[in-house]
């Protein structure tokens, strides 16, 4: 079976302006849901408590509701959690509400009310911890983007680094958009979802410069702009099986993980659509408006000389 | 022969599927619910008691599936959880304090495997169920303390030296001492040059005065040790609280995590790690009135506390023995029936205990129970939390004869009480007090159901790949997929021997890194594909697909590497699960996708003479 039977080379570049128009409208309109909206964060970033508790039957949300009013804890929220037997009670960071013994007397009480309720989480978080996490978060990310730009600086050629990055980091502006739009739950998971797609979907683009790179020697006697087409074209084929592929684990995970890795799955899934899209139309018209050339890359590469001699 | 492997190669992939195995194997066993006993001093249990314990389970007609001695602790399997529990209490209820009892998960694990050191993955709470903790320790107040500890020795120092003094005080950041006249001054720097160098020394404009300050380094030097003290404590009474395979582990520079397998019951778990409770024992001053020091004048030497009943006494400054200078303790009731603790003091509590009972015949002496309490407080119309040591004088009694090494103390509410306190007594105070700043408690059931929501994402997602794999690339599609099984084994195996822990972020880690190693081969097969398109013979094909596709496929692992290691080394928990298997994935894939499929591929198409088609 074959799906990409392209005979001609696809001409992006012609439509590098597009396609970046496209790109810039939706990175600025992330940047307005996250500037606006902001983004839904989740219990380990803010600090609060987490109760999720089950019964045999249904749950009486309501009924729950009136057990935390009338033990006064402000600003509660109980909704069903999974399923309808399973409720999830959270109540934010406040000075009163910080006691990690919170949680056993909202137990307590449930358990007066329903002797068949059982335990099943209890998350507590301080308000420092969160602070920490979005430090360590933060430089997660900055360590990330300076490894992968020295690597691909190296490899290849700083433009091709510089380029490879802005892909990226619009891929992950236009996740942390979406999460902002939909106020979907920002999680310690998303976020690692998030550093995870960072270092994927680089791969689209080093797949894509590294055809360019052979192009160069291969070709001669071609302008850039269609050698780069020529690139995308022939790699285009692996860019959506790969993606697909790993899109169907990610999709297992969506449906089948549970709530736990329910966003995490979101965010993996929004990257990898995003990831196809940057790396062939954004990365790559951004590297030829660098001005790359085929000295840029001669002295680089020199490895893969002996394959390119084969019969 | 362009696509012949060496035997070597042939023989490599073979050991390492064959190592693989046997260690990824013990990970489809699964677990009995044990009880364990084992002696909470430090030597271990004799035959007689393991029998005894033995004939006792088997009296109460529980069912046991095996029973265990081994290295002096008893393993007892059972064949449901419920059996598990009441074994425990049962145990619990018949042995003595010197044993402890535990539950525990004992892998099934046949023995020949154990033999070779293959064990399966250390589950995660998410996963087995469990409390986790994270405990910050208050710096401030071990520094605090350490500055009042200054405070008493240089003040007892200066009596010792017959340097007459005003005042020694804690002011503004520094010990101030003031002098009753300036002439003393010499003496002093020399004193505090002689036994106090770790404190610095500041000499302001007024003659008569000297200003202390920890140094820097001792400041350090008293936070480090906080942490240690207070880990080997919580350590002591993880012990206690009868839990197996216990995670006590320092974050950071004063966080602790605390992770309790298997452990439901949280209030008492909460309640005996985050107490602070500890004794200290002080003479009654008789001499002052208690009414004046009520007023506001409290003598130099005294101290004013209140006894439970609310009535004020007067203790001496100094303390007689401290709750660190406990070696063991254990409650029962006294000859009244009075719940009490029993105490036993180490060689220089005792000494101290001895000489100043020999001396004091008759008089009163007092026992403290200090502890803090979390308090929340409206400031300024804003509520702030904030920790206050509670003092209260549990017991007063005379002084009847001379006692040093062991005696007892009574004066405490219930039996529950001073059973809690000879725990903690027993288990060493904590030197700073500590707070609880994360729970995370998973209950049994969710830990089961996570496991299988891993375990579905897992098989559903790769059976879906391997069945578009196979559909697409026909032969080759297999090969990849053999490879691709490959390097869930190897990984499984790798995270088995590092006894890793395996978390569902690590799960979905392992999908993940499923869904990216399929990438390499991807990439070689489309490789393939356009070779022969462009006209090179099978064989060629394979060999240009195989090579080319090699530098693209280092790339492009080697930037999501960079991003793992990243995520492990700033992450917390979960996520360096989740770094730690995406990591170790994409080392095995590289191993996996390039040798294992090539070597298939070679031994399909490697021997035949014409090629002239390839299922592909």
């Amino acid at each position: 079976m074959e799906l990409f039977k392209i005979k001609h080379d696809i001409p992006f570049m012609r439509y590098g302006r597009v396609t970046t128009t496209i790109s810039l409208v939706t990175f600025i309109l992330a940047i307005l849901a996250l500037s606006f909206k902001g983004l839904n964060f989740g219990l380990d970033f803010t600090g609060g408590l987490q109760v999720e508790v089950g019964y045999n039957q249904p749950a009486n949300v309501e009924a729950v509701r009136k057990v935390l009013e009338e033990q006064k804890i402000p600003d509660f929220s109980v909704q069903n959690f999974g399923s309808v037997k399973e409720v999830l009670i959270r109540v934010p960071m406040k000075a009163e509400t910080n006691d990690v013994k919170l949680s056993e007397v909202i137990l307590a009480k449930l358990r007066e009310q329903d002797p068949s309720v059982v335990l099943r989480s209890v998350e507590f978080v301080g308000p420092q911890v969160g602070k920490e996490l979005f430090e360590s978060g933060g430089l997660a990310m900055l360590l990330v983007v300076a490894g992968i730009m020295a690597y691909l600086a190296a490899r290849f050629e700083w433009r091709f680094a510089l380029a490879a990055i802005i892909a990226n980091m619009h891929d992950i502006v236009i996740i942390l958009g979406m999460f902002a739009f939909f106020q979907w739950e920002f999680t310690l998971s998303v976020l690692a979802g998030v550093l995870a797609i960072l270092g994927y979907s680089v791969n689209e683009s080093v797949v894509v410069f590294d055809r360019v790179r052979e192009n160069f020697h291969k070709m001669r006697n071609v302008s850039v702009p269609d050698m780069i087409d020529n690139a995308i074209t022939t790699t285009m084929s692996r860019t959506v099986i790969t993606h697909f592929m790993t899109q169907m684990m990610v999709l297992a995970m969506f449906f089948f993980g549970g709530e736990a890795l329910h966003n995490f799955a979101l965010a993996l899934t929004i990257g990898i659509i995003f990831g196809i899209y940057s790396s062939v139309l954004v990365a790559s018209p951004i590297v030829l408006w660098l001005g790359v050339s085929r000295e840029d890359l001669m002295s680089v590469r020199k490895e893969n000389a002996e394959i390119d001699n084969l019969p | 022969m362009q696509n012949h492997y060496p035997l070597w190669k042939n023989l490599l992939v073979l050991i390492v599927f064959a190592v693989s195995t046997i260690y990824a194997l013990p990970n489809l066993y699964g677990d009995d619910p044990s009880v364990q006993v084992a002696s909470t001093r430090s030597t271990k249990l004799a035959q007689e008691q393991a029998n005894k314990i033995e004939s006792d389970l088997k009296a109460s007609g529980l069912n046991i599936k095996q029973f265990e001695f081994n290295n002096g602790q008893v393993l007892a399997r059972f064949n449901s959880t419920d059996d598990q529990l009441k074994a425990a209490d049962l145990l619990r209820d018949q042995l003595s304090d010197e044993y402890n009892v535990a539950l525990n998960l004992a892998p099934t694990t046949p023995p020949w495997l154990r033999a070779l050191g293959a064990k399966a993955m250390y589950l995660g709470l998410d996963l087995r169920g469990g409390v986790h903790f994270l405990m910050e320790v208050d710096m401030d107040a071990a520094v605090k303390q350490a500055e009042d500890r200054y405070t008493d020795d240089v003040r007892l120092a200066l009596r010792n030296e017959k340097i007459r003094y005003q005042s020694v005080a804690k002011d503004s950041g520094f010990i101030k001492v003031k002098l009753s006249s300036a002439d003393d001054k010499p003496a002093l720097l020399k004193l505090l040059g002689k036994d106090f160098r770790a404190l610095e020394v500041t000499e302001p404009s007024e003659q008569d005065q000297v200003w202390l300050k920890l140094s820097e380094k001792d400041v350090r030097e008293t936070k480090k040790f906080a942490v240690a003290q207070n880990m080997t404590t919580l350590r002591n009474r993880v012990n206690e609280l009868g839990v197996a395979e216990p995670v006590i582990q320092q974050q950071g520079e004063k966080h602790i995590v605390v992770q309790l397998p298997g452990v439901q019951d949280t209030t008492r778990a909460k309640e005996i790690l985050g107490t602070t409770a500890t004794l200290e024992y002080r003479l009654v001053d008789v001499e002052h009135d208690v009414q004046q020091a009520v007023e506001g004048h409290v003598p130099v030497g005294s101290r004013l506390y209140y006894e439970r009943n609310g009535n004020p006494i007067l203790l001496d400054r100094r303390v007689i023995v401290t709750g660190d200078q406990i070696v063991d303790s254990s409650s029962g009731v006294d000859q009244d029936g009075r719940p009490s603790v029993n105490i036993s003091l180490n060689g220089v509590g005792a000494a101290k205990m001895g000489k100043l009972t020999q001396a004091n015949i008759g008089k009163p002496m007092a026992v403290v129970f200090i502890e803090y309490k979390v308090e929340t407080k409206t400031v300024n119309g804003q509520k702030v939390r904030h920790k206050e040591k509670v003092e209260k004088v549990i017991n007063v009694a005379t002084i009847q004869g001379v006692f040093s090494h062991r005696f007892q103390t009574t004066g405490l509410d219930s039996p529950q009480e001073a059973r809690n306190l000879s725990l903690l007594l027993r288990a060493g105070a904590l030197v700073a007090p500590i707070d609880i700043v994360e729970e995370r408690t998973v209950g049994p059931s969710l830990g089961q159901e996570n496991i299988g929501k891993g375990v579905n994402s897992n098989v559903y997602g790769f059976i879906a790949v391997a069945f578009f794999m196979i559909a697409y690339y026909r032969l080759f599609g297999l090969f990849s997929i053999v490879a691709l099984s490959m390097n869930v084994l190897m990984l499984v195996a790798v995270l088995s021997l590092l006894q890793a822990t395996l978390t569902l972020p690590g799960m979905a880690g392992i999908a993940l890194t499923v869904g990216m190693a399929i990438d390499a081969n991807v990439l070689i097969n489309e490789r393939i594909r356009e070779e022969l398109r462009i006209g090179m013979s099978p064989g060629a094909a394979i060999y240009a697909g195989y090579e080319r596709a090699f530098a693209t496929i280092l790339d492009s692992n080697i930037t999501t590497l960079i991003a793992g290691i990243a995520l492990f080394t700033l992450g917390s928990g979960p996520i360096r699960g989740f770094a730690l298997v995406l990591c170790i994935g994409i080392l095995t894939s590289m191993f996996s996708a390039v040798v294992v499929s090539r070597a298939l591929v070679n031994l399909a198409y490697g021997g035949q003479r014409q090629l002239d088609k390839l299922a592909i």
